[in-house]
């Protein structure tokens, strides 16, 4: 059976988040927090110890130091870890950690302390002495070394190239260019939780608690690595802390934890990775570059995009975001050229990051928009407004329901955008020069194929319904919840709720906006094949399970969210200092389940966006080839203090069951889209400095 | 982190003498900043000394001024009275820097050695003179934003992180400190030094010296004080640049002025030049700028640093402009 839209009472309610008492009386467990009560006694705590050098070999560990320390157990290096079987189709170089003696980047791990302590671990770590030979290496994009190629294709599996219509021609007979470059320093995730895990080894099973967005894929991954079969595996993830996407996919961490274990057949071993260490081994957003340039008619009509893209990648482990795909989807114009090239570098390896390629290519795309706005002396949202697909540009396809107009024209309104001067630097307010600025965003609908649920009927008119999705912090938890209730007909107290277990039927990955939409689509094809199965008052202890293949209503659509960000910015006379004083989001993104959740998705969205925009910029150190900004005082993030007075994130009545069967789309990602290009556009406005690079800093404005 | 022994000491003579007798000993405050260079691997005393229970915590009106207990918690010399009407620069500093649970923890004499940011400090991979000399700057060339601009050496450029001494200097702080020799008495000013050769040395204190309470003297400019910051994010991050400034107007005439900047060297900078060049003048916004920009004539900034003249100059105009307003 395959799902079909259900009727929706529970969905699109306020609905408490089901875990928020756990969460805020302490209750709640994260990955190295399960203690006796659980069977988790006398653990050894692991700690990772990082290569000093950005490229050589592992000459020696000399563990002698380490070992003599009161209460260290033991040291596991290259030549005492397990031997991995498998390390993934190509050999994957990120996870396939102690192995042999090459470096490949600075900070990658080439030994594990195993000790009785936290103390004790980290004293080890510190007394572990790794000689190298060091060799050269290169870990600037700007080095001579650094050799541009184009990748086989880039994350997420889009063209490198693509280009549609004569792209020279246009330009050639346009009135108005722009042309600029424009760039994201390096940023890192940073959830709250660092990256964690809890493992055990009994010879048999692998159990692990981890900290992850998808316990499926870590276990799926880990398995052929470690010689076992998938079901050898078991991996938990009752409440996380946090991701934005770098728990996305397993990193070498959870590789050690599992190593780590294997070493201590018995014993439980936790392994808590530093902050510090978290801006080597966790996956980050690339730096990238854009250079867009846009040719149009002279009331800004657009006639040609070009987008190209640059960004380094870890030469252990390709990984290029799609930075120059957002030019293939966001205007009209006949002809566009968009391209992907990389260096690889010997640097550590770059991963997901909330919205990877919409973000970075937002900012650079609506920046060069607004600059076009003032090429043709036209207001940025009738620029926008003019260059409205009617069909998706990329395919032809017809939109699922392209609601940008309405987002630009209802965040206008509310914002007070009208009677905005065209004109830079004519507001101030005392000690402030105040400007507007406004972006366009958008996001695709990644619906997965592959999720299983499965339900059980219980006694009193209760369902078990079980599916293993991982909710890391968003409320995955409770919006499940008031889907399988609707798709039962159900109240939602009716049902008993389990995820984030591999015992349970394999779910995607909480990632790409995609885990409400299609976990809960596979809530809803197994709720309706029970009920097919069993009836609707069925004897307790029935279950169906079923796994998801398609959602055929998507077919020959083009699928995604859209949205409008509006900012007020502020920048000091005197100091140049950047405060956002107002920043609005409206957007469409089908129904939603749950307004308090999904408001607090798009705030927290804005906020990333904001802190992109103003704040965040891992600093890596060419010459050592480590990122040197490396903690939370000198890695900024927005604190409570930067956030608006006026933050607000609104969206359209609306329903698109072309996407799921309850109608909704994701919105893990969108709120971070165009954000910063706003902001910027509004510094702009405020002072007519236009900054081009982020972070956008006080010494732009002095 | 390495085993250590913990030590309460219960008379400031007994800590000195702990210390003093101990090349591995180490004095103790709130522990906001020495327990993170323990845990990184930083430094790593064998004896730990923890001066913050001492009967140090008091802040004593003695009628010409304050004597602030070296023990005093950030947050209640903050909130002291005296402090916010005769001292403002000093409750605003102590307010604009860290959070409101590290200044609970943080003293008084532990704000004041507090150890520089640097990133290559922080990071024992690096190679950094403060932390191990002769091993070389790894900041000249690497990561500037937040390098010295002023009294900088070939060894270091670091800067001195506290928002506090920044504004004890523009105070004319004196600072009392116990030796094994007896007690003595050290401006502010001359506390921090600059780096020079040895910039492992911060200050001018011996080993085993206990700072044990900071005095400030109450005069007509310390009432009309403040502490500006520029920094990266509104709150919870250290100074791009700051500056304390206390002015007394007679007239229209400056009969005191006090200059000192945060974020520009490794020690708190007393902007003497530009205080000359103000008294006895008039003050508006281009005469501060011009007094800053020749305080500034001996910059020397990289390509990451270089916006802090600017900065500097303007956040100094910005202080004694409002200053003025307010007295006048
Ligand atoms: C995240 C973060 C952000 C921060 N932001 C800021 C900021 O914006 N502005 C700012 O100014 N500060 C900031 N700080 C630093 C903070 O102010 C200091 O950590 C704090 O003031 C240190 O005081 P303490 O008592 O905890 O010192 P401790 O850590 O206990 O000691 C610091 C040093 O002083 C020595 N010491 C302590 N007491 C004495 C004594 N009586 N005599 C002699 N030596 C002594 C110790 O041996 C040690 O070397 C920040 C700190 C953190 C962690
Ligand atoms: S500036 Fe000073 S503290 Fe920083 S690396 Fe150089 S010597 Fe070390």
């Amino acid at each position: 059976m395959i799902a079909r839209p259900i009727e929706t009472r529970a969905v699109g309610a306020h609905h408490d988040r089901v875990d928020g008492p756990l969460k805020v009386t302490g209750h709640a467990r994260y990955a190295v927090e399960h203690g006796p009560d659980e069977g988790v006694s006398e653990h050894l705590t692991a700690w990772l110890v990082g290569a000093p050098v950005a490229k050589g070999r592992v000459l020696r560990v000399d563990a002698t130091q380490a070992l003599a320390t009161a209460g260290v157990v033991s040291v596991v290096d290259h030549e005492s870890a397990r031997r991995l079987d498998d390390t993934g189709e190509q050999g994957d170089g990120e996870l396939a950690i102690l192995q042999d003696d090459r470096i490949h980047y600075r900070g990658q791990i080439v030994a594990i302390v195993l000790a009785e302590s936290a103390e004790a671990a980290r004293e080890g770590a510190r007394l572990v002495h790794v000689q190298v030979e060091a060799g050269d290496h290169v870990a600037d994009l700007d080095s001579e070394e650094a050799e541009l190629y184009a990748p086989e294709e880039v994350n997420a599996g889009h063209e490198t190239d693509w280009s549609d219509g004569d792209v020279d021609a246009a330009r050639a007979g346009a009135t108005v260019v722009v042309e600029g470059d424009y760039s994201i320093p390096y940023e890192h995730n940073n959830p709250l939780e660092p990256h964690a895990a809890t493992a055990h080894w009994d010879g048999e099973v692998l159990t692990m608690w981890d900290s992850t967005q998808a316990v499926h894929a870590v276990a799926s991954t880990l398995a052929p690595m470690l010689g076992l079969e998938v079901e050898q595996v078991r991996v938990r993830a009752p409440y996380v802390g946090g991701g934005f996407g770098s728990k996305g996919l397993p990193h070498s961490p959870e590789v050690a934890a599992a190593l780590a274990a294997m070493a201590v057949p018995g014993r439980w071993v936790r392994l808590a990775v530093t902050r510090q260490q978290m801006f080597a081994m966790t996956g980050y957003r690339s730096q990238s570059r854009s250079r867009i340039r846009l040719a149009a008619e002279p009331d800004g009509r657009l006639l040609a995009i070009e987008h190209d893209a640059v960004a380094p990648s870890a030469a252990v482990k390709e990984f290029v975001e799609q930075t120059a795909t957002i030019s293939r989807m966001m205007y009209a114009a006949p002809a566009r050229r968009t391209t992907h090239r990389a260096a690889a570098l010997d640097i550590n390896v770059s991963s997901w990051m909330r919205a990877p390629g919409e973000m970075p290519g937002t900012f650079a795309t609506e920046v060069a928009m607004d600059e076009l706005a003032v090429a043709c002396d036209v207001d940025p949202i009738d620029l926008r407004l003019r260059n409205e697909p009617a069909t998706d540009p990329e395919t032809g396809n017809p939109w699922n329901d392209r609601r940008l107009v309405e987002c630009l024209e209802q965040g206008a309104e509310r914002f007070g955008w009208s009677g905005r001067s065209p004109e830079p630097r004519t507001t101030t307010d005392g000690d402030w020069l105040v400007g507007t600025g406004v972006a366009a965003a958008t996001y695709p609908t990644l619906w997965m194929p592959g999720n299983g649920a499965r339900i059980e009927s219980r006694t009193g008119g209760r369902y078990a319904v079980g599916i293993g999705a991982v909710d890391i912090g968003t409320g995955a938890r409770t919006v499940l919840q008031q889907i399988a209730a609707d798709a039962l007909d159900v109240p939602v107290s009716a049902i008993d709720l389990a995820i984030g277990d591999t015992s349970l039927p394999a779910a995607t990955v909480a990632g790409g906006s995609s885990g409400t939409g299609s976990w809960g689509t596979a809530i809803v094809q197994t709720a309706q094949q029970f009920r097919a199965d069993h009836g609707p008052e069925p004897a307790p202890g029935l279950h169906t399970q079923t796994t998801t293949e398609s959602y055929p209503d998507m077919a020959g659509h083009a699928l995604h969210s859209f949205g409008a960000v509006f900012a007020e910015v502020r920048v000091d006379r005197w100091t140049g200092e950047v405060r956002v004083s107002r920043l609005h989001g409206t957007y469409s993104v089908g129904r939603i389940v749950n307004p308090m959740t999904a408001r607090s998705q798009l705030l927290g969205g804005l906020l990333m966006g904001l802190s992109a925009a103003l704040h965040e910029e891992g600093v890596r150190d060419p010459r050592f080839g480590h990122v040197v900004t490396q903690d939370l005082a000198t890695y900024h993030v927005a604190a409570h203090a930067d956030v608006p007075p006026d933050l607000d994130a609104r969206w359209l009545e609306e329903s698109d069951t072309l996407s799921t069967p309850f109608g909704g789309r994701g919105i893990g990602e969108i709120a971070i889209v165009g954000t910063a290009a706003a902001i910027a556009n509004a510094a702009w406005h405020a002072t007519g400095v236009r900054v081009r690079d982020l972070p956008v800093t006080a010494d732009a404005f002095l | 982190m390495k085993e250590l022994t913990y030590v309460r000491a219960t008379s400031a003579a007994e800590a000195v003498e702990a210390v003093t007798d101990d090349p591995r000993a180490q004095y103790l405050g709130g522990g906001t900043n020495l327990t993170d260079h323990l845990k990184l691997g930083i430094t790593t005393p064998e004896v730990l000394v923890d001066v913050s229970r001492l009967p140090l915590d008091t802040v004593e009106d003695t009628g010409t001024g304050l004597r602030i207990g070296a023990a005093v918690r950030n947050s209640d010399l903050a909130a002291h009275p005296v402090v916010r009407s005769d001292f403002p620069a000093l409750s605003r500093a102590l307010l604009a820097g860290a959070s409101g649970q590290i200044r609970n923890q943080a003293t008084t004499a532990g704000n004041l050695l507090q150890r520089t940011r640097c990133v290559y400090f922080q990071d024992p991979t690096t190679p950094c003179n403060k932390r191990e000399p002769g091993s070389g700057c790894s900041a000249i060339e690497g990561y500037g934003r937040y390098n010295a601009v002023l009294g900088a050496s070939e060894a270091c450029v670091a800067v001195h992180p506290s928002d506090m001494a920044v504004a004890m200097s523009a105070l004319d702080a004196q600072v009392v400190v116990l030796g094994a020799e007896g007690e003595r008495r050290i401006p502010l000013e001359d506390l921090h030094r600059l780096p020079g050769h040895h910039p492992e040395r911060d200050t001018t204190l011996a080993h085993g010296e206990l700072i044990t309470a900071v005095e400030l003297s109450r005069s007509g400019a310390a009432r009309t004080s403040t502490y500006e910051k520029a920094r990266d994010r509104a709150s919870y991050a250290f100074a791009l640049v700051s500056v304390a400034a206390a002015l007394e107007l007679d007239g229209d005439r400056v009969a005191d002025v006090r200059i000192a900047w945060g974020g520009a060297a490794h020690k708190p900078w007393r902007a003497r030049t530009a205080e000359d060049l103000l008294r006895d003048g008039p003050l508006d916004e281009q005469r501060v700028r011009d007094a800053a920009a020749e305080e500034l004539r001996a910059a020397a900034t990289g390509p990451d640093s270089d916006y802090k003249v600017a900065m500097l100059t303007g956040i100094t105009a910005r202080a004694l402009v409002r200053l003025s307003e307010a007295t006048s």
